[in-house]
């Protein structure tokens, strides 16, 4: 008797907090709700342009028929999968992709950081701002111009670089169809185009640490040197550390656009990547589905591999970016 | 002074160093620009460093009375201008309601656009959502499917929230809405951001290949990095290349370059009076993670 009493009186509490509950999310809601209107046109892009394709994932499991369309096509389950992983290109694209990734976070990465601290010792300020402008031109300009400019340079006859080479007695080198040279132009060239625009953020970091750390630092007979590596590292480790989890996360991220624009048949063997591939199979054959499944294996290994980063970052530093 | 010395050393390696990062990034340009505006004779002997040999025009002239090149000009422009508009009005508005705590479901709409910087559905995907809404061929595909950027929504969010709390409160005492405060108050208040996130999206619209490269078949439609990279990368040359303009050769390799200086030549002109807004831009999202 006791027992049901409580049971009614917690139930209708229940109700009774259910219906304040009600009453304050309606009340947020009509609080918000011009804010909701606001948000509204976003809400609808990133529905239909961001989460309906990772949707239309499902489409890797299935033999996609372009009449049928997404829904009607039939189910194959993993057969994309083993198709990929049967596949004796595959390794190769993987492995072109991954050491592409690898070989421009290691060169790319430290690049900027190294051009910030140089430009961080410059004491005159005209001369530090010149600098930073003209090494932000090659961001602004697109992939095609910056990939015709490298064919142009690079180019065996009339190309300065080859020139250069020749004149110090080398030999012609024939850089945009030997498979052996694809990886260091476009390391090389990815880090002209971007050391100063990187090195903002970086330069943004030292700007907030305290001086008078260097102040001590140079009582305690610390050199230039010493500086560097005893205030100004520690003082922008956290910035390296975050931008380091997400450059990682991006490693396989090997853009479809700019391999897109360098690469022919005769360098497929080391330029050859995820996303080219993706491209060719999907748009140019038309094998949707296969296609698909690649990309999802892509994504799904870059997913894991921020998430590891993360997970490290945070275990051995007080960094994370979730 | 041992000091002194040792820091005589570091002075001549930092700016020898800061003076290589500047020739390795402006030579190129440069012989790029001298190329373009060298007589045939000059360019066949490879004979051009950073200024031009024999002053000359033809090659502009050849590169400027080409159809493909103006038209597509044109097309760019028109996305340019319709793109920035769209995208920035959506990345504020989405801004704005994000960085007010009162927004219902404020943290998972955080995490909905934070969590496309990570996964995605790729390109296969999204391109079967953009030709089952019958966009491709149409200027739509080039606009909407890349246009708004999950970073430039939180930069810009960032930005609204280091807005004093008060200056919409007294609005509101006022009688304002959200909506009357985001355009009275804070829209005025923001211009520096505005323009900044509005110039992120103008050169990635002005500078984007891959949409247009995918989405579209129709060579009218065709914006600037599409047609150049026909001429520029697939040696698809303009006009009689072979032909003499007067009495000069056009020689593919001055052509090419031309073409390069004519398409970027709106960047390279405003980019230096922009990079401050830039840069500002960049910092903010910096400071506030």
């Amino acid at each position: 008797m006791k027992s049901n009493v409580s049971i009614a009186s917690a139930s209708l509490n229940r109700k009774a907090n259910f219906a304040a509950k009600k009453k304050l999310a309606l009340k947020r809601f009509n609080e918000g709700k011009y804010l909701l209107l606001l948000f509204l046109p976003c809400l609808v892009y990133y529905i239909i342009f961001r989460y309906l394709p990772m949707y239309g994932i499902i489409i890797s499991f299935k033999d996609y028929n372009l009449f049928r369309g997404v829904f009607a096509s039939k189910w194959v389950g993993l057969k994309y999968y083993r198709m990929f992983v049967n596949n004796p290109d595959s390794f190769e694209i993987i492995r072109n992709t991954f050491l592409l990734g690898v070989y421009k976070l290691f060169w790319g990465f430290p690049a900027p950081i190294m051009f910030a601290l140089v430009l961080n010792e410059v004491r005159n300020i005209k001369f530090k701002r010149v600098v930073q402008t003209i090494s932000y031109l090659p961001h602004f300009m697109s992939t095609v111009v910056v990939v015709g400019m490298l064919l142009q340079f690079l180019s065996p006859r009339s190309g300065f670089i080859n020139r250069i080479i020749m004149s110090l007695g080398g030999d012609m080198i024939n850089f945009m169809s030997d498979p052996g040279w694809f990886r260091t132009v476009y390391i090389a060239s990815g880090i002209w185009r971007s050391v100063g625009w990187s090195a903002i953020i970086y330069l943004a970091a030292l700007t907030s640490i305290d001086t008078s750390l260097y102040e001590a630092a140079i009582i305690d007979g610390a050199n230039k040197f010493r500086q560097i590596w005893h205030v100004t590292l520690p003082g922008i480790a956290n910035t390296i550390i975050t931008l380091f989890i997400l450059d990682t996360g991006n490693v396989l991220d090997i853009g479809f656009e700019k391999v897109f624009l360098m690469y022919n048949p005769a360098i497929y063997e080391t330029a050859d990547v995820i996303g080219t591939y993706v491209y060719r199979v999907g748009l140019v054959q038309g094998n949707f589905s296969y296609a698909t499944a690649i990309g999802l294996s892509k994504s799904l290994v870059s997913l894991v591999i921020v998430a590891a980063a993360n997970y490290l970052a945070r275990k051995f530093s007080d960094t994370s970016i979730w | 002074m041992r000091t002194s010395k040792f820091g005589y050393i570091f002075t001549i390696l930092k700016i020898g160093f800061l003076l290589f990062i500047v020739v390795i990034t402006l030579y190129p340009f440069l012989n790029m620009i001298a190329v373009s505006l060298s007589k045939d004779i000059y360019i066949l002997r490879n004979q051009i460093g950073i200024i031009p040999k024999g002053l000359n025009f033809n090659t502009y002239k050849t590169v400027l009375k080409d159809t493909r090149i103006l038209k597509s000009y044109y097309n760019t422009i028109v996305y340019v201008v319709l793109g920035t508009s769209i995208a920035l009005s959506v990345t504020a508005a989405a801004a704005f309601a994000l960085s007010s705590p009162k927004l219902p479901f404020r943290k998972g709409f955080t995490l909905m656009i934070v969590f496309t910087m990570f996964f995605g559905g790729g390109m296969i995907p999204t391109y079967l959502v953009v030709k089952s809404l019958k966009m491709i061929d149409t200027i739509w595909a080039v606009i909407i499917p890349g246009s708004i950027s999950t970073w430039n929504i939180i930069l810009m969010r960032s930005f609204f929230s280091a807005i004093p709390k008060e200056l919409g409160e007294s609005a509101r005492m006022d009688g304002l809405k959200d909506i009357g405060v985001f355009w009275y108050i804070i829209l005025p208040l923001s211009k520096a951001a505005l323009s900044t996130i509005g110039l992120f999206y103008a050169v990635g619209y002005w500078n984007s290949f891959m949409g247009p490269f995918i989405y579209l078949t129709k060579p009218d439609k065709y914006p600037l990095q599409v047609i150049l990279r026909q001429i520029v990368i697939a040696n698809e040359y303009i006009g009689d290349v072979t032909g003499i303009s007067g009495d000069t050769l056009i020689i593919p390799e001055a052509l090419k370059f031309a073409t390069i200086v004519v398409s970027t030549l709106p960047i390279i002109c405003v980019y230096p009076f922009l990079q401050k807004h830039f840069v500002k831009g960049i910092m903010l999202g910096a400071v506030k993670g």
